[in-house]
């Protein structure tokens, strides 16, 4: 009877570990090393220094790839505890914005596009482009799945201090609450300004906002 | 051929419709159908580019004047049935994993004489500028349609290349946090309307893998799959990576890897 416990014990732990071995290897495995030299030497000579930027990693990203975008939980506290320290307020405080200008910005898909075929021509506006992973406004179909739909976010959520500043947080930067999600951290990366980050909580939160009122 | 494309083509259509919800009538879905139906109409024009890739498989040129007719894709001098499906592999001549395109410039060089910047100078087409690649590509494509993707890489330099394309896939980076695997890893995804399959599967991938070369109605021209892939990099809002570089053969491939067993049928029709 014990010996049968211990053999069962066995044998669950050898399959959990090999089914952790399994799912846990970073991707690449022992060529990862390796395959950054690669990808590194793989761009063209005259991609501008500062192009090239992009292609560095900071170690939230880091351990996003290596997890494979789904880290152990004690890992995945530690990365959504250092995005929180990043985020930053407007001067006045104000977290709620212009939902007209919002709504602009969440639909501005350009920006931000480099290299030699097709880049973005300079001074193009950079937006939120959240349609491409939510849905938003209701007359609006053109929408993508990546994300949750966000349709009456408003009024199902509410308009209270606490929702606001998670909206900001979360615009502002995504990983704050969950670790390695697929959206990206728009305020961290200065793509959008903490001004323009309340004006789409205003897009999203005012009870006005075609988000909540079609 | 032709009818077959054009089969293609009204399917396509059918399933854009189909699938459609109730707001088919959608500008945007009906510009689609609009531009499908304008290309039926004019006949495919991939269907031109693959005749052309034709004569310029067999057309003496270049310093050498010779053709490529004695190009080697890995399973012997001027084999193209079914080589596309076994792409990218390893090359003894030249000590490296090479894609269909990557071989085809290998090619250009040692039998015609080409430099290399002779061969890659319109890897791409532009407007008023066409490219011999993109029309000799469309036409080895299509001499593996039926034949499944059979690329095992078993080849320790072909395994190896299989893993560090996964390593790209998944390597998150730039100022919007994007790997592949963001837009590519999941299944029933779309980024605005556009369908994402799920490359981490057989049958995504294998759905993608298949039809590439493409057709691509919103560019009027094929796209290779380099082409396709450095457009992705782009949209990542990455720098942009050299033309045959090793990354892209990298991804490609782990994707070809993942695909294989599919049944190629190109060039495919996209957006
Ligand atoms: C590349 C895809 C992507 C883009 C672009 C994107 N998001 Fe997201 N978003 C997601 C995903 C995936 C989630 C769910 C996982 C999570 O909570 O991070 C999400 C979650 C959210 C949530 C939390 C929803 C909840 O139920 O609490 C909010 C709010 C949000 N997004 C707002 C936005 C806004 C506003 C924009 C544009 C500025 C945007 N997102 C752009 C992918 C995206
Ligand atoms: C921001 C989102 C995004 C990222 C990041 C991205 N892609 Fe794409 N990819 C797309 C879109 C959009 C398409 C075109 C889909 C369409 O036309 O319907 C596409 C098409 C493709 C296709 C052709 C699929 C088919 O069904 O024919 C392949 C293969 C592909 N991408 C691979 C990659 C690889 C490898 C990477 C990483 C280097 C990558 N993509 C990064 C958005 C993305």
């Amino acid at each position: 009877m014990k010996l049968k416990f211990a053999l069962f014990g066995a044998l669950t732990a050898t399959i959990a570990s090999a089914a952790l071995a399994q799912s846990s290897e970073p991707p690449g495995g022992k060529y990862a090393k390796e395959a950054e030299q690669m990808f590194r030497n793989s761009f063209r000579e005259d991609n501008p220094k500062y192009w090239m930027r992009r292609l560095d990693q900071d170690e939230t990203m880091k351990l996003c790839s290596q997890y494979r975008d789904n880290p152990p939980r004690k890992i995945g506290a530690r990365i959504e505890q250092m995005n929180r320290e990043s985020i930053r307020y407007p001067v006045d405080g104000k977290l709620i914005g212009d939902w007209k200008e919002g709504e602009k910005l969440a639909a501005v898909g350009t920006g931000g596009h480099i290299g030699f075929i097709q880049p973005d021509p300079a001074g193009r506006v950079r937006g939120g482009n959240c349609y491409a992973c939510h849905q938003l406004a209701k007359a609006e179909v053109a929408y993508g799945t990546i994300g949750p739909s966000l349709q009456h976010f408003g009024k199902l959520r509410g308009n209270s201090e606490e929702i606001v500043k998670y909206t900001y947080d979360k615009i502002y930067n995504s990983n704050a609450f969950t670790a390695c999600t697929n959206m990206p951290r728009f305020g961290l990366h200065n793509w959008l300004t903490p001004e323009q980050i309340t004006h789409i909580v205003a897009f999203l939160v005012d009870p006005e906002s075609p988000v909540n009122k079609d | 051929m032709r009818l077959n494309l054009t089969c293609r083509l009204v399917g396509a259509a059918l399933l854009a419709l189909a699938t459609g919800h109730a707001l088919a009538q959608d500008a945007k879905v009906a510009d689609e159908l609009a531009k499908y139906r304008e290309a039926l109409a004019d006949g495919n024009p991939a269907d031109l580019l693959e005749v052309r890739g034709e004569g310029l498989w067999q057309e003496k040129r270049g310093p050498k004047n010779a053709s490529l007719e004695q190009c080697d894709f890995g399973l012997g001098p001027g084999k193209l049935e079914g080589a596309y499906a076994q792409l990218p592999r390893y090359f003894k001549d030249t000590g490296r994993v090479m894609d269909v395109e990557s071989r085809l410039v290998h090619c250009m060089m040692t039998l015609q004489g080409f430099t290399f910047e002779q061969a890659t100078k319109n890897w791409y087409s532009k407007p008023g500028t066409e490219s011999d690649i993109e029309a000799l590509v469309t036409f080895i494509g299509a001499k593996s349609n039926g034949v499944k993707i059979n690329v095992p890489a078993t080849h320790p330099e072909e395994a190896k290349m299989a893993k560090m394309g996964e390593y790209i896939f998944y390597r998150r980076s730039g100022p919007q946090d994007f790997s592949c695997a963001i837009c590519h890893g999941q299944d029933g995804k779309r980024i605005r309307l556009q369908e994402l399959g799920n490359l981490t599967t057989q049958a995504g991938a294998g759905e993608a893998m298949k039809t590439w070369p493409s057709y691509r109605v919103s560019q009027g021209t094929v796209w290779t799959m380099q082409r396709r892939l450095i457009d992705c990099m782009r949209q990542a809002r990455w720098p942009e990576p050299k033309y045959l570089s090793d990354s892209v053969i990298a991804l490609e491939t782990f994707l070809q890897k993942t695909a294989s067993g599919t049944v190629m049928a190109t060039p495919g029709i996209k957006r």
